[in-house]
């Protein structure tokens, strides 16, 4: 896809985002609207993956560390292909296997279980590593939020990328600056982001993660080392209301303001 | 029976599980150790020696060994992650739960040094806890070998399986107990000796106690029966029953806390199908005091002596 279609693919994830969580009554809306660029740039020009076959043993790798934004991740392997579109509807509903965070077994094209944070890097790091010994020729991407940095595991594994010289590996943080309760300024603040990273021996892009020309190039960049694109982003892009506001971490818009939700995404379209 | 008058020759399971692994890699190319710098107490120093490139040493890190391993799995590798049990399953719990047995992660967890392995460094060391922690997570079975034969048996048996588990190994030296040839079968107890008074069931350092223990008791005209149960999780309901309903009462002994181990699963069995007296051996829910693995055992009440005082004790309460 070109730049100007997987704009409008985003917005139209963001949209089916949106009438998922108000149709739940529950999500992670923030961050979903944060990180669905990032998503959709992965799944419609990056990732080398075939619905059709999602074990296939060569395939990328891609692991949504930051779990809770499940719902964005079901939206965009839906589009994709991956599963009915029409199944959005059953997301956290009774027995549905979309619940609020993305469960492998049984969603096709989930690589790993997430949830807990701090968890999908390490294993991206595993991923990464296990091609370097067989030499299969897959990359791997994984997404982390910002707040996650704060885990210790994440650093474990960024120290261990670094001295497996996993130059088949890109992390991407969507730095969309909050985390559930607060801004991450406010806890452990963690930016910049881009030293650190450099000091911990990987390269460091820092891009605007909401801007589909440059999220595309940097996912499609390789490195001689584990590469990090710092995605500066929006918590709850593209809905004003929402935009940079902490409470819409999980916060559920009610009838009008999921009317101006929709208007606002709508408009875009 | 008399006792054994010398003593047997006793084996270190680590060295069990090395030359078996060792093997698997040489058999295998998709098989890796993964650890966090315990090639020597891992016992990996042959295999890092043959399969250089195969040893993934991820440094003092256990979350990231446990995530490393899932990733691998999910690359197509076949890891055995391995580290000292306090540090493997207090650590890395979370990522045991979520990434290996929720995400049904083909990843082996080998766990050195369990028990009271560690008695003289202390509580931090010891790895009382594990079998409480790991056999409440649906998916990971859950193994403490007898003996250098059952760890080899249980180490090949989980090359094969599809799906995570936990081998639970010690560093104490046990006597052979299973005949040479062994083949493990998941959640199957192994009949070591029959008798109808009482059942004596444990698994890892301890079933060589119970097995001595039997013996002090036929000298007193009480027929035990033992069963060596290495599978903690999926527990051997059927032998448990049969044991229930046969023996009319049960002992358990281990080298863990007696709270969430073994005993705990033989009780929960017990209660739900056939309730009998049972007595539930093991560290008394306390951090172990200063001493070796033996002597501690020992001064928690699991002599064979002691063990067989206790278990004619528990016949008395037989209705």
């Amino acid at each position: 896809m070109e730049i100007h279609e997987l704009e409008r693919m985003a917005r139209s994830i963001r949209r089916r985002d949106l009438e998922a969580v108000f149709a739940a009554g529950a999500g992670h809306i923030g961050g979903e609207m944060s990180v669905i660029d990032i998503l959709t740039a992965l799944y419609f020009r990056v990732l080398k993956i075939d619905p059709a076959q999602p074990k296939l043993p060569e395939r990328d790798r891609f692991v949504l560390s930051k779990g809770h934004t499940a719902c964005a991740l079901y939206v965009t392997l839906a589009k994709r292909g991956f599963l009915p579109e029409a199944e959005i509807e059953t997301f956290l509903a009774p027995h549905s296997r979309l619940n609020g965070h993305p469960n492998c077994n049984k969603v096709p094209g989930v690589e790993t279980n997430t949830g807990p944070l701090g968890h999908g890097l390490p294993v991206a790091v595993g991923m990464a590593k296990a091609a370097k010994l067989s030499g299969a020729r897959y990359h791997t991407y994984v997404v982390t939020g910002d707040g996650e940095m704060q885990e210790g595991s994440n650093w474990e594994a960024i120290m261990a990328a670094a001295q497996f010289g996993l130059d088949n590996l890109t992390l991407v943080i969507d730095h969309n600056r909050f985390q559930q309760g607060a801004s991450l300024a406010d806890t452990n603040g963690l930016a910049p982001l881009r030293p650190r990273l450099e000091a911990f021996g990987w390269e460091v892009a820092e891009i605007n993660g909401n801007a589909m020309a440059e999220v595309v190039p940097a996912l499609e960049h390789r490195s001689g080392r584990p590469y990090c694109i710092v995605a500066h982003t929006n918590k709850g892009h593209g809905i004003s209301f929402m935009q940079d506001r902490v409470d819409w971490h999980h916060k559920v818009p009610n009838k009008e303001q999921y009317a101006i939700a929709l208007a606002e995404l709508s408009e875009a379209l | 029976m008399n006792a054994p008058l010398s003593s047997p020759k006793l084996f270190d399971c680590r060295d069990a599980f090395a030359e078996t692994l060792e093997a698997l890699a040489a058999a295998d190319e998709t098989v890796v150790a993964v650890c966090n710098d315990s090639v020597g107490s891992s016992k990996l120093g042959g295999f890092k020696t043959k399969f250089p490139e195969r040893l993934v040493n991820v440094g003092i890190a256990e979350q990231n060994m446990v995530g490393v391993g899932a990733g691998l799995a999910n690359g197509g590798r076949l890891p055995f992650v391995c580290a000292a049990a306090c540090f493997l399953t207090g650590r890395a719990l979370e990522q045991i739960k979520a990434d290996l047995a929720y995400s049904n992660a083909n990843v082996k967890l080998v766990g050195i040094s369990s028990g009271m392995a560690y008695g003289e460094l202390g509580p931090t060391h010891h790895s009382i806890e594990d079998f409480a922690w790991t056999r409440v997570l649906p998916n990971l079975p859950v193994i403490a070998p007898a003996d250098r034969i059952e760890t080899a048996a249980a180490v090949k048996w989980a090359a094969s399986y599809a799906g995570p588990c936990f081998l639970r190994l010690s560093r104490v030296g046990v006597p052979d107990l299973l005949p040479e040839g062994h083949v493990f079968e998941l959640g199957k107890a192994n009949l070591l000796r029959d008798g109808g008074d009482v059942t004596l069931i444990a698994n890892g350092t301890l079933t060589h106690r119970i097995v001595t223990a039997a013996g002090i008791l036929a000298e007193r005209g009480i027929a035990a029966r033992v069963l060596n149960m290495a599978t903690v999780r999926p527990i051997d309901e059927t032998a448990i029953i049969a044991a229930a309903r046969e023996t009319g009462a049960i002992l358990t002994a281990e080298e863990h806390s007696i709270f969430g181990g073994l005993g705990s699963a033989v009780a929960e069995v017990v209660v739900d199908h056939a309730p009998v007296p049972m007595k539930r051996l093991g560290v008394p829910g306390v951090f172990a005091h200063t001493g070796s693995a033996e002597m501690l055992l020992d001064e928690y009440g699991m002599t064979p002596a002691a063990i067989a005082d206790a278990a004619a004790a528990l016949v008395q309460r037989k209705a």
